[in-house]
C-alpha cells in the first residue's frame, strides 16, 4: 500500500501472535480447540466467580449481575446480563478467558473457559442440560436472547439534531424557572471529612 | 516550616485576612479613618524577609501548597472497587483549554499498568501484508505530529441522566481532559504493515490486567488517529497509558485504549466486552444503539459552579465555561442567566482547535439576584447542544452514556450555588 515504509519494527514470529492474539469473534473466528460441560463449568464457577458474581450469577454488592434480567429491558430499572442483553456468546469467551477472574486474569485453561461459558449459558436458561457440553464445534450453534435488539447510531436523526436549525436567543421560554429537583436534596455527592456540607473539592 | 504549620498558618492568615477585609470595607463606607490599613501590605511577610527554596530543592516542580485542593477525586459508590472505576477533573479549578497533566480525570478497568517501556512491544496483525512487532524506540524514529484534543468518557454526565445528582461540575463533567498529544500517525505505521483491501476494521488492544480492547473502523484509523507516546511536552503517565496510547479524536474515551501493545485488522469488528455489554446505549423502545463513537457538542459553565460559589458579592462577575464536539471546533456558545428564557452570546478566548476544549467567558454586572446558568454549545458543522428534557424524550433515561445535556446551575442570593433541573 501507500506510505513512507521506513522498515521499521520486524517481522512478528508465530508463537508471538498466538500469544497475544486470543480475541475471538461473533462467526467463531479465534476460537481455540476444546470443550467443557455446564457440571464441571459449576465447579469452576464455585471456586473462582461465585465470591463476586453471586452462587446463581446474581452478584455480590455491586459487582455484576450476570443472569437473569430477561424481559426487563423496557422496565424503568433495567437489568443487564449475558442472557438479557449481550447479543453474542464470544463475547462470553473472549472476556472471560481475557480479564476474568478479576485480579488473576489469563489464569484459566480454553477447556475451563468452554466449561464456564456452558455454565453461564445454564444460569442463564439458555441451555437447561448439565450435562451440556460446549465446544469449538457445537459453539457458533448458540445464540443469545438479545442479538436482534442492537441498531446502528441513529443520533443525527433525533429532532434537535436532524434540522440544525438556529436556536433561540430572545423570550424562549413564558414564565419563570422553577426548580424541579435539586442535587443537594439528593445529597450523595462525596463530602470531606473536616468541612460542613460542601461538596468534596469545594473551595474552602 | 513543614506542611503542617503551612496549613495551619494560611488558615489563620486567610480568617484574619478576610475579617481584616470586612472591617476594612465596613469602615470605609461609614467614612471612619483608614486606620492602620491591610496587614499583607503594611506588616513585612516572611517570603520578603527570608529566601525561599533554592534552584536544587525542586527537579520536578509540584503546585503550591495553596493549591492542594485542586485534586483529582472519585466516588465510591459509583463502582464496585478503586481499580476497575473512575475518578474526575476538578473542572471548576482550572482555567484555559490545557489540561494538567496530573489532574486529568483516570478511567482504568484493571488499575494501572506500570510498563518497562523497555519491554513493551506493538503488534501488528491480521489483514496486513506481514505482521509486525516494533519497540518504543522503533516508534520514535517514525515522522511525528503534534496534536490537542479533549478526551472525554462516554460515561461523563452518565449519573445525570435521571436528574441533578451530583453537586459540581468535577463530578457532573470531570471524565475529561484535554491535552497536547506527542506520536506517529496511526496510517503511517499500519502502512509499515500494509493493510490489505478487504481489512475494515481494526481491534486495539492494551496490555493491562483487562487487556481492554475495541473495533474501530478503518476509515477513522486512517484519518486522525494517532499513537501517543508523549502528552503536554513529556512521556505520558502511567494513569495515562505509559509508554503508549491510542489517540481517537472526537470520539468517546474508552476507545483511546491505554499501553497499546496490538493492532489487528479485520474485515468485522469483533464485539468485543466494551461495545457490547458495556459502551452501547439502551433507548426506552429496548432497543441499544451500538457504535456511538461520537462525543457530540457539549459545554459546562465550570466557575461559578456548586465547588465555586460566588464569594465577592453583587457586581462584576465573570462566568467562565469549557465547550467541545466530536465533530470539530465550537462556533458559538451561549449563555443564559434565567434558566434558558433568553440568551447572550459567550466570548470564546483562546485557540479554537478541532475536537479540542474551546474556552469561554461571559462576564455581567450580577445584581445579586437570583440566577439559572446554563451554557448551550454549537459546533462548526451547525448541531446545536440539547436540553437533557429534549434527551430524554428521544432516549428515555437508561442509556448511561453519551449525555451532552444542557446543564442548569441554581444560583442563590447568597452566592451559594446547585446542580438543579429545571422547567
Amino acid at each position: 500500500g501507500d506510505g513512507l515504509h521506513l522498515k521499521l519494527g520486524r517481522l512478528a514470529t508465530e508463537e508471538e501472535v498466538a500469544a497475544w492474539d486470543i480475541d475471538i469473534r461473533p462467526d467463531g473466528l479465534g476460537l481455540p480447540k476444546g470443550k467443557g460441560t455446564v457440571s464441571h463449568g459449576m465447579e469452576i464457577y464455585d471456586q473462582n466467580c461465585a465470591s463476586c458474581h453471586g452462587d446463581f450469577g446474581e452478584g455480590v454488592g455491586r459487582w455484576p449481575v450476570l443472569a437473569g434480567g430477561q424481559g426487563t429491558l423496557r422496565a424503568d430499572r433495567p437489568e443487564k446480563t449475558i442472557g438479557s442483553y449481550w447479543p453474542y456468546l464470544s463475547t462470553v469467551y473472549d472476556y472471560v478467558r481475557r480479564a476474568m477472574p478479576f485480579g488473576n486474569a489469563r489464569s484459566l485453561s480454553d477447556d475451563d473457559v468452554y466449561a464456564l461459558t456452558a455454565y453461564l449459558l445454564y444460569l442463564n436458561d439458555v441451555v437447561t442440560d448439565e450435562e451440556f457440553e460446549l465446544s469449538d464445534r457445537n459453539f457458533t450453534d448458540i445464540r443469545l436472547p438479545n442479538e436482534a435488539n442492537f441498531i446502528e447510531d441513529d443520533r443525527t436523526d433525533e429532532p434537535f439534531y436532524a434540522g440544525k436549525s438556529e436556536p433561540c436567543m430572545t423570550n424562549c421560554i413564558p414564565g419563570k424557572a422553577t426548580i424541579k429537583m435539586h442535587a443537594a436534596i439528593l445529597d450523595v455527592t462525596p463530602e470531606n471529612a473536616d468541612e460542613d456540607d460542601q461538596p468534596a473539592g469545594g473551595i474552602d | 516550616m513543614n506542611d503542617r504549620t503551612t496549613t495551619a498558618s494560611r488558615r489563620a492568615f486567610l480568617r484574619n485576612g478576610l475579617m481584616g477585609g470586612a472591617a476594612f470595607a465596613a469602615a470605609a463606607t461609614t467614612g471612619s479613618a483608614r486606620a492602620a490599613g491591610d496587614p499583607a501590605i503594611t506588616e513585612v511577610q516572611d517570603w520578603n524577609r527570608y529566601p525561599g527554596d533554592g534552584v536544587d530543592a525542586r527537579p520536578y516542580g509540584s503546585p503550591s501548597s495553596f493549591e492542594a485542593h485542586v485534586v483529582r477525586k472519585n466516588v465510591p459508590w459509583l463502582t464496585s472497587d478503586a481499580v476497575s472505576s473512575v475518578n474526575f477533573t476538578p473542572l471548576h479549578e482550572l482555567d484555559g483549554i490545557i489540561t494538567p497533566s496530573g489532574l486529568c480525570f483516570e478511567r482504568h478497568h484493571g488499575g494501572i499498568a506500570e510498563i518497562d517501556p523497555a519491554m513493551h512491544r506493538l503488534m501488528i496483525n491480521g489483514m496486513v501484508d506481514k505482521p509486525l512487532v516494533f519497540s518504543m524506540a522503533d516508534l520514535k524514529r517514525f515522522p511525528r505530529e503534534n496534536r490537542v484534543y479533549f478526551l472525554e468518557c462516554a460515561a461523563n454526565s452518565g449519573m445525570e441522566w435521571r436528574g441533578a445528582q451530583l453537586n459540581g461540575c468535577q463530578y457532573t463533567h470531570g471524565m475529561i481532559h484535554c491535552v497536547m498529544y506527542t506520536g506517529v500517525p496511526l496510517k503511517t505505521i499500519l502502512a509499515e504493515a500494509g493493510v490489505k483491501p478487504e481489512g475494515k476494521w481494526l481491534l486495539a488492544e492494551g496490555a493491562d490486567a483487562s487487556a481492554m480492547t475495541r473495533s474501530i473502523p478503518m476509515d477513522k484509523a486512517l484519518d486522525d488517529c494517532l499513537v501517543a507516546f508523549a502528552m503536554n511536552g513529556e512521556a505520558l503517565r502511567p494513569e495515562q497509558g505509559y509508554p503508549l496510547r491510542l489517540v481517537v479524536p472526537g470520539w468517546e474515551g474508552n476507545m483511546w485504549v491505554k499501553w497499546l501493545r496490538r493492532l489487528e485488522v479485520g474485515d468485522q469488528p469483533w464485539q468485543q466486552r466494551e461495545e457490547t455489554s458495556k459502551y452501547t446505549d439502551l433507548l426506552a423502545s429496548g432497543k441499544a444503539r451500538r457504535f456511538t463513537f461520537l462525543m457530540d457538542v457539549k459545554s459546562v459553565i465550570t466557575n461559578p459552579s456548586p465547588q465555586a460559589p460566588i464569594s465577592h458579592g453583587k457586581g462584576p462577575l465573570v462566568v467562565s465555561g469549557l465547550a467541545w464536539s466530536g465533530n470539530g471546533r465550537i462556533k458559538r456558545v451561549d449563555v443564559t442567566t434565567d434558566g434558558g428564557r433568553n440568551w447572550h452570546a459567550a466570548r470564546i478566548d483562546g485557540p479554537s482547535l478541532p475536537k479540542a476544549l474551546h474556552r469561554f467567558y461571559y462576564e455581567f454586572d450580577w445584581d445579586g439576584s437570583e440566577l439559572f446558568l446554563q451554557s448551550r454549545a454549537i459546533d462548526e458543522q451547525g448541531f446545536v447542544q440539547p436540553t437533557k428534557d429534549e434527551l430524554r424524550s428521544a432516549r428515555g433515561s437508561n442509556s448511561i452514556y453519551h449525555n451532552n445535556g444542557i446543564q442548569t446551575w441554581f444560583v442563590n442570593k447568597d452566592g451559594g450555588i446547585e446542580n438543579v433541573e429545571i422547567s
